[in-house]
């Protein structure tokens, strides 16, 4: 009886969200496309540079065997990025300067966005 | 040592947040320990499996299985909270009723806290899932000596966690309890609107939602939601110091709907316990 309502419950939710997945396409044409690789728990390039006003997808691939979580304050991002894999993260346009981003399991590894 | 415990107690103070909250909600009822317990139990679980499959879940989707699968559990605590409120505004004098005569209040609470089971449950995986990615990460790389620091500190934000959740639950308590049912209701309709704005965000992130997507406004010089106080406020009320058009107007949405349906439930069971 419970499990009954408790599904009951559940259906709606999951049904919007299959919804909302099958409405959403892919990151834009457009988007400038920054990519960065994690090695040793260093960030390479660690000053990569994108156009500003414009919509980046920052692909990031962690080939380190532990995972990782690409964070940034200002862009506003916070993302788990399993080891040897790739975690993609959508940033909207920005406003030309420098925008700090680390890895918050291991502090010390930072990097920053140049915008221009 | 400290960064380990500050990034532990961060993931988990949330989680415990909603735990006390919950705990304060069921206070009385029959067995509500097993169902919070288990809730609890299953969402580690749960945290250790997405962990473990934390590859292929993010390669889904192109990329964004994460910010998908977030969003889908947070929806479905959404539901739960809002079943809950409501089930609780029908049901609630019946079963306060019913737990002075203590025979059908095991039958009559179960109802209710299998759908907060499922929350506590979500609120542990969400937040369990970076802490054990984080601790394995520890465990499997570091050097002997600093990887046994870092595992304290990790615990000792863990403990700290659990700190928050029994906090919480007697502030909680020390509201009288006649009124205790009026707050706790309001608590988890804002609860749910903050999980349901944060859904919206994570489907923005990953371009599932591009409606709306206007930043309303900037508060983070006066409030970040990365400080202490900005993340207790972003899971009691779900504050945003940037949200998006959408997310405020899901926000608003889902609050007006709870307080709807709340409207609409709470009266009939007055006449339903006085003629019976």
């Amino acid at each position: 009886m419970t499990l009954v309502e408790s599904m009951r419950a559940i259906a709606p939710a999951l049904l919007v969200a299959a919804i909302l997945v099958a409405c959403g396409g892919p990151a834009q044409a457009q988007d400038a496309v920054v990519h960065i690789t994690v090695k040793n728990h260093r960030f390479e390039p660690s000053a990569p540079h994108a156009p500003a006003n414009r919509p980046i997808t920052i692909r990031v691939r962690n080939l380190d065997s532990t995972a990782m979580e690409f964070e940034s304050v200002s862009l506003r991002v916070e993302k788990v990025v399993a080891p040897n894999s790739e975690g993609v993260i959508n940033v909207r346009a920005l406003s030309p300067g420098r925008y700090g981003f680390f890895d918050d399991f291991h502090q010390e590894t930072r990097g920053t966005l140049v915008v221009q | 040592m400290l960064a380990a415990l500050l990034i532990v107690f961060r993931e988990v103070f949330e989680a415990g947040l909603i735990v006390g909250i919950v705990m304060a909600v069921t206070g009385g009822i029959a067995h509500r320990g097993w169902w919070i317990g288990g809730g609890a139990a299953t969402g580690v679980l749960g945290a250790c499996l997405a962990a473990l499959f934390a590859a292929s879940l993010s390669a889904a989707f192109e990329g964004f299985g994460q910010e998908l699968f977030n969003a889908a559990i947070l929806l479905v605590a959404v539901a739960m909270l809002t079943w809950h409120n409501v089930w609780m505004a029908r049901h609630g004098r019946d079963l306060a009723a019913e737990m002075r005569a203590a025979g059908r209040a095991v039958q009559a609470g179960a109802k209710s806290l299998a759908g907060l089971a499922v929350v506590v449950a979500i609120a542990v995986l969400r937040e369990g899932f970076e802490v054990v990615l984080f601790l394995y990460g520890v465990a499997a790389a570091s050097e002997p000596g600093s990887g046994l620091a870092i595992l304290a500190g990790g615990v000792a934000g863990l403990a700290l966690g659990v700190a928050t959740c029994v906090l919480t639950y007697l502030g909680l308590l020390t509201i009288p309890s006649r009124h205790l049912f009026a707050v706790t209701t309001v608590m988890l309709a804002f609860l749910a609107a903050g999980m349901a704005a944060q859904a919206v965000a994570f489907l923005e992130a990953a371009n599932a939602l591009t409606a709306l997507g206007a930043i309303l406004w900037d508060s983070s010089w006066l409030l970040s939601d990365r400080s202490l106080l900005g993340r207790a406020l972003h899971t009691l009320i779900g504050y945003s110091d940037q949200p998006t058009a959408l997310q405020f107007l899901v926000y608003l949405a889902t609050l007006a709907v709870t307080f709807a349906l709340l409207k609409l439930f709470a009266t009939e069971p007055v006449a339903q316990s006085a003629a019976s």
